[in-house]
């Protein structure tokens, strides 16, 4: 039957979930079959994610899928407010980690925050070239020199943030 | 003589065919025994009490009530399925007040109010307990459009309640008094759910309720319900057989806590616990003392709480008959649900983290489900959400479980194949629904070609609910399902090629289906249109959010092939229904 020719050439492109009227061309498809997988920008982390697919410009979400009621998806653990400290700063402020996806943009993000720059992150050697040492407190207590565990694990287990001057940190 | 055996009860008096009436719950078997004769008919019609509507638009309340006046107990569902998904607009319909008002003015004795998926409004309520003295129970499940206010009025004038049963609605939280409402003369409450409730409750007034209330047996609290607080409740109601717990600070102090396990400890009746969110693993651990006897336990709002912890105390509920969690538990934690929980009879995995966007890689994968298949002899539902599956392991499931009745099976990324040969997930499911022989309920995901529903439609012939999202290549699909599964009640199909030539084929199947909803498939406003003139005892209602008012009166020939957003159509015998918003369009 011819209609079902017509029907059998239709790939894939047509199940696609569009955003907008039936008929219209939508130029920001949702695409079903791209993965959503982030692109880290900085290596800090050991989870370095394969290039493969080019990260969307914004995270885009097919509506209404996975089929999940919206107040179990609000449920996740989706907003992580932790406080953040600087030495010699008068007051302490409150940030999201759950805004950012990795060392880079936190790092970036808090030296606007307090007007500092923060050195340059390596292994073996801590933060070096400025006055300023990010660390943070983690689920058991202690006070540990940001960046040097892979960012999930990171953002999971942060209950507190502190810019130490370089002064009051010697170990780093 | 060889005279057939003449059914005597045409003789028996109406009292004593109503007494063996009374017998017949079911209310399908209800149905059936009211076609057999004029007089069952009648007789069935007084003596019913409690009526199920799958469908509130199939049906007005004048009729109902004509019908069935001794209507004790109502259910009504409203919104189709898919509004659980966000994929219907907020005001589609659905609405509640029609039927109280009909109900209050025939004065019918109403007791006994359960909604789904339906608009009520704070009005509704004043006028529902206003109006039926013997009223006894409502629950309320995935409804919207009322406040607190309206709770107040239930719990102020319902003086015979019995139980208030809030399943996940969406309630504008006034931070009012409602609790205060129960009057000190209320102590006949059974079951009391607020879990879903947002805001603050005044917890003097819950803890007085509770403890006049000496017949109480379920309670779930929601999250202004601190730890000291719990455990008041639980001393006063040491007789509590179900419990949903609200959310605790991270750490508990020592004192606090110890008396939270000594509360609980007492409650030798518990069997059925659940809430949790926002609760620290902790917290849980106070439930220890309990968990052997419980058999039905829902972790599923609980994110703060690792896997590891989960793992550790599901382990020791080995009565355990319903299982909800979340997919943090991992393909470990199941293995050991598999080995521990051997009376384990319904199973959901929900994910954690639906969009993926932690990635992290211990959710939970075929492995899991095998290993449950093959531990829990007596599974028989199943919702399990995951990142990748394999025909093989819904091979071995299909052999392990032939009992299921419901199996509902989510991979998260849609058209994702077979994550070892790259293959269409057909088999597996084909798998299924041959082995299962009393499905009732399946949904499908991954990759899917018209294959798969050549084996629904060829075996499942007990299927009377089907979901599908992103499968199927052609109209021969469909047809497949429409023309194989003789029970199928609710067909509900998202973003697959399905076009006219299937929605066509045979109209009259829709008079013996609850409803059918089709959204981002192929279907066209010509191809709805020619349905809807084929079945005028059809609601055929296309759903198009970018609609106005003008936009309506603009429809020309031309727009006869543009696709259909979003249709639904349901069989109705009161026509065409009034209260559509713009955005719906009934043809």
């Amino acid at each position: 039957m011819a209609y079902e020719e017509v029907i059998n050439e239709l790939n894939l492109k047509d199940t696609e979930l569009r955003l907008g009227l039936p008929g219209t061309d939508e130029q920001a498809e949702v695409s079903c079959v791209k993965s959503n997988k982030r692109q880290f920008h900085q290596s800090n982390d050991e989870h370095n994610l394969k290039e493969e697919y080019p990260p969307p410009p914004a995270k885009t979400q097919i509506v209404g899928w996975p089929p999940v009621r919206s107040n179990r998806k609000n449920n996740n653990k989706s907003v992580s407010y932790v406080k953040v400290s600087m030495d010699g700063a008068p007051y302490l402020r409150k940030i999201d980690l759950k805004m950012y996806k990795n060392y880079h943009e936190l790092l970036k993000a808090l030296e606007n925050m307090f007007k500092f720059t923060i050195g340059e992150y390596s292994e073996r050697e801590g933060y070096k070239g400025s006055g300023f040492v990010p660390t943070y407190e983690d689920k058991d207590g202690d006070w540990m020199l940001v960046g040097d565990v892979p960012w999930d694990m990171f953002s999971s287990s942060c209950q507190k943030l502190r810019i130490m001057k370089r002064s009051e940190a010697p170990a780093f | 003589m060889n005279k057939a055996l003449k059914f005597p009860m045409n003789y028996f008096p109406e009292e004593v065919i109503e007494h063996i009436f009374d017998f017949i719950a079911s209310h399908r078997d209800r149905n059936s025994i009211s076609l057999v004769s004029k007089s069952w008919h009648k007789i069935e019609r007084y003596s019913r009490h409690q009526v199920f509507i799958g469908n509130c638009y199939a049906i007005s309340p004048e009729r109902l009530i004509r019908r069935f006046p001794c209507l004790r107990s109502l259910t009504l569902k409203g919104k189709p399925h898919f509004a659980d998904f966000n994929l219907v607009p907020h005001e589609w319909g659905g609405f509640l007040h029609p039927w109280i008002d009909a109900l209050s003015k025939a004065r019918v004795g109403l007791e006994e109010l359960r909604l789904k998926r339906m608009v009520v409004s704070d009005e509704s309520l004043e006028l529902l307990s206003r109006s039926f003295v013997s009223f006894k129970s409502l629950v309320l499940v995935s409804c919207d459009g009322f406040t607190t206010d309206g709770l107040a009025s239930i719990a102020a004038n319902c003086r015979n309640l019995r139980e208030l049963d809030l399943q996940e609605n969406e309630i504008d939280d006034h931070r009012g008094q409602w609790l205060n409402c129960f009057p000190d003369s209320c102590t006949t409450l059974v079951s009391l759910n607020f879990a879903c409730l947002k805001g603050e409750i005044n917890l003097s007034a819950l803890e007085r309720l509770v403890a006049r209330s000496t017949n109480l047996k379920s309670l779930k609290v929601n999250r202004a319900v601190p730890l000291d607080g719990l455990t008041r409740l639980m001393s006063c109601a040491p007789q509590l057989v179900d419990l949903g717990v609200g959310c605790y600070e991270n750490e508990a102090e020592p004192e606090s806590f110890a008396s939270l396990m000594a509360a609980i400890k007492k409650c030798t009746l518990l069997r059925s616990l659940s809430g949790f969110s926002e609760v620290a693993s902790v917290c849980l651990t106070a439930f220890y003392p309990i968990c052997e006897n419980l058999t039905s336990l829902n972790l599923s709002y609980a994110a703060e709480i690792q896997g590891n912890h989960l793992i550790e105390f599901v382990q020791f509920c080995k009565r355990l008959q319903l299982l909800w969690i979340l997919d943090s538990i991992g393909d470990k934690g199941l293995e050991v649900v598999a080995s521990s929980c051997k009376e384990l009879q319904e199973l959901r995995v929900f994910p954690s983290d639906p969009h993926d966007e932690e990635d992290n890689n211990t959710a939970v994968t075929e492995v899991g489900l095998v290993a449950i298949s093959a531990g829990c002899p007596k599974l028989h539902s199943i919702l399990y959400f995951c990142k990748q599956m394999t025909n093989e392991a819904l091979i071995t499931v299909a052999k392990n479980c032939p009992n299921f009745i419901r199996f509902r099976l989510c991979i998260l990324e849609p058209n994702k194949p077979d994550h070892i040969t790259s293959q269409s997930l057909d088999e597996g499911f084909g798998a299924i629904v041959q082995s299962c022989k009393g499905l009732r309920r399946l949904s499908v995901s991954g990759l899917l070609t018209d294959k798969v529903f050549l084996y629904i439609g060829m075996y499942a012939e007990q299927l009377e609910m089907l979901s599908i999202a992103f499968a199927g290549d052609t109209d021969k699909g469909m047809l497949y399902v429409l023309n194989g599964c003789k029970k199928l009640r609710k067909l509900e199909i998202r973003d697959s090629p399905f076009g006219n030539a299937a929605l066509l084929a045979d109209v009259g199947k829709y008079e013996t289906m609850r409803s059918l909803w089709m959204s981002s498939c192929e279907v066209t406003l010509g191809g709805c249109k020619r349905l809807a003139r084929n079945a005028p005892w059809l609601n055929v209602e296309i759903i198009n959010e970018n609609e106005n008012e003008n936009g309506r009166m603009e429809r020309n020939e031309e727009d006869e092939r543009e696709k259909v957003d979003r249709l639904y159509l349901y069989r109705t015998v009161v026509g065409t229904r009034k209260d559509a918003p713009p955005c719906v369009t009934i043809l």
